[in-house]
């Protein structure tokens, strides 16, 4: 989950498995996609859960076992990354990373506005503040897994270095989680982008109030692919 | 903001940014002009000319018109690389956090630390100003031991073998020390006030014997061990610590009884003391085995 909401992919590229412009539902995540999100947040929630504990005094004092609750916590943020660079290998993620990480003016426009869900602003399969929290959590993941190094290896680094990985590890994790939160927030608010990761498919009416450039998108290239068999 | 001549083009780029998936140049909108050369002067945003200008937006009657050079295909259909660019500065924040974070705490705490304390939200006490104590516990649970219970046993290599009463420890000679407490992995909180025994006078009472060269320690948690050597022990800033921040040593903190080895990592004090005990050489203590050096002396 380099994600945001929803991070994925659809088969938007013209194949046989794009569905007629009349059916109900359009391909917004493959299954890879699903699976990346599910390991990952999974993970996620996992280590968040164990920070807790090592974190706040009023939880640590009842639980204990200090050293598995560390490991625990270590082993899966070492985890964390893994489901995102194995997902390099599936063409879908790749192509929804590459979605994710491009902003364009009317992403800039978007993130200024105050009416940006009113659909003047035509927004693609991601809207900017999907693209705004996959690369924040992108890069934060990143961080704390190289701060946690640091702080778990003792030998690596000079005191100094410590005790500045542990104040970056900190101030990262609560941002992360305020984003995390953000995030599971507008999931929730949202059955139909939850419908999504979880089954795949999205609503058309769905794709066309969200996410109208890409649905217009995904539309074409059907049209396109139908269009062209009989050249062939 | 590069000014620029941008031109509308049936050659509508799929936004955004379809890239691979798409083939941008046979997405079309329909009814779409075909290239209409200069028909927006407007300067658009940034250097990848990218996807609209505000003529455009009206000439498709949706803002995401496509936009490119003639003869060309568009400048770059999928948008600016900023995702790139903020995973490279949070990254470049971190390792700037990581080489200043101490320097950066030192000067924050102070500041912070005085408004939180009269915080009557208790809010910011969950955010991470630095400068106080995790609580480590390496069991389940420990049980509590009151002043009335609690015994600490010397023994091993000694002439004197000895348990002592909370009393028995008060009766000592006193001594008390503010010093930080540094933990290995590198939180810290400075200016500790500690107070207790030192460790030299129980020895001293004890009277080692000859051969014997280490410190081990037990806890009454049960499961946690350490080790000094015999002459890191009688540094006068090891003491068997009966307050620790102004008042008896909480239960949480490792009470009533715990070691305090100053200028030592912090999994060198043990918590819940219990014993002490006189050997020939140092045991690699409980996260000795788990990959901390058995000498914890702070180093640089």
């Amino acid at each position: 989950m380099p994600s945001t909401e929803p991070s994925g992919n659809n088969e938007a590229r013209p194949t046989p498995s794009v569905p007629e412009p009349t059916s109900a539902s359009v391909p917004r995540f493959s299954r890879a996609e699903r699976m990346i999100h599910r390991t990952t947040a999974i993970l996620m929630t996992v280590c968040i859960l164990t920070a807790a504990v090592l974190y706040n005094g009023s939880i640590a004092v009842p639980v204990g076992h200090r050293h598995l609750i560390e490991l625990i916590h270590v082993y899966c943020g070492f985890a964390l990354p893994v489901p995102m660079l194995l997902g390099i290998g599936s063409f879908a993620y790749r192509a929804d990373l590459r979605r994710l990480g491009r902003f364009t003016p009317a992403d800039r426009r978007w993130l200024r506005s105050r009416t940006r869900r009113d659909g003047t602003i035509t927004v693609g399969k991601f809207n900017a503040g999907q693209k705004l929290n996959a690369s924040l959590v992108s890069g934060s993941i990143l961080v704390l897994l190289g701060t946690g190094v640091l702080m778990y290896f003792v030998l690596l680094a000079p005191l100094s270095w410590r005790s500045g990985a542990t104040f970056v590890h900190d101030w990262f994790a609560l941002a992360l989680g305020l984003l995390v939160v953000g995030h599971v927030i507008f999931a929730l608010k949202d059955p139909e982008a939850r419908r999504g990761m979880r089954t795949g498919s999205v609503s058309r009416s769905w794709a066309r109030t969200e996410h109208e450039g890409w649905l217009h998108d995904l539309e074409n290239a059907a049209t396109e692919s139908a269009a062209e068999v009989p050249e062939k | 903001m590069a000014a620029g001549i941008y031109y509308p083009c049936n050659r509508v780029n799929t936004w955004p940014a379809d890239d691979a998936l798409a083939r941008p140049d046979r997405g079309r909108y329909p009814g779409g002009p075909a290239w209409v050369v200069g028909s927006c002067q407007e300067s658009c945003d940034e250097q990848a000319g990218l996807d609209e200008c505000p003529g455009l937006a009206e000439l498709n009657g949706r803002d995401r018109s496509g936009v490119g050079k003639p003869g060309d295909a568009p400048p770059n259909p999928e948008g600016a690389p900023v995702g790139r660019r903020l995973i490279l500065g949070l990254l470049g924040l971190g390792a700037l956090g990581t080489l200043t974070g101490q320097r950066v705490q030192n000067a924050l705490a102070p500041v912070v630390g005085a408004v939180a304390d009269h915080d009557p939200t208790g809010l910011l006490s969950l955010i991470p100003l630095g400068d106080t104590f995790r609580y480590y516990s390496v069991t389940g649970s420990v049980r509590q031991e009151t002043a009335d219970n609690y015994r600490l046993n010397v023994s091993g290599l000694v002439d004197h073998p000895a348990t002592y009463s909370i009393a028995d420890l008060k009766s000592l000679p006193q001594t008390s020390l503010i010093q930080d407490f540094q933990c290995v992995t590198g939180w810290h909180v400075p200016a500790v006030h500690w107070a207790g025994v030192r460790l030299s006078v129980l020895l001293e009472k004890a009277a080692p014997a000859k051969q014997a060269r280490a410190v081990l320690f037990t806890s009454f948690d049960g499961t946690y061990t350490e080790s000094l050597t015999l002459a890191e022990a009688r540094h006068p800033d090891v003491i068997v610590a009966l307050e620790m921040l102004g008042a008896p040593v909480t239960h949480d903190h490792g009470g009533p009884v715990r070691m305090y080895a100053g200028s030592m990592y912090g999994y060198k004090s043990t918590k819940w003391l219990s014993g002490i005990e006189l050997a020939e050489t140092e045991t690699p203590g409980y996260w000795e085995t788990r990959g901390y050096a058995i000498d914890g002396t702070i180093r640089e």
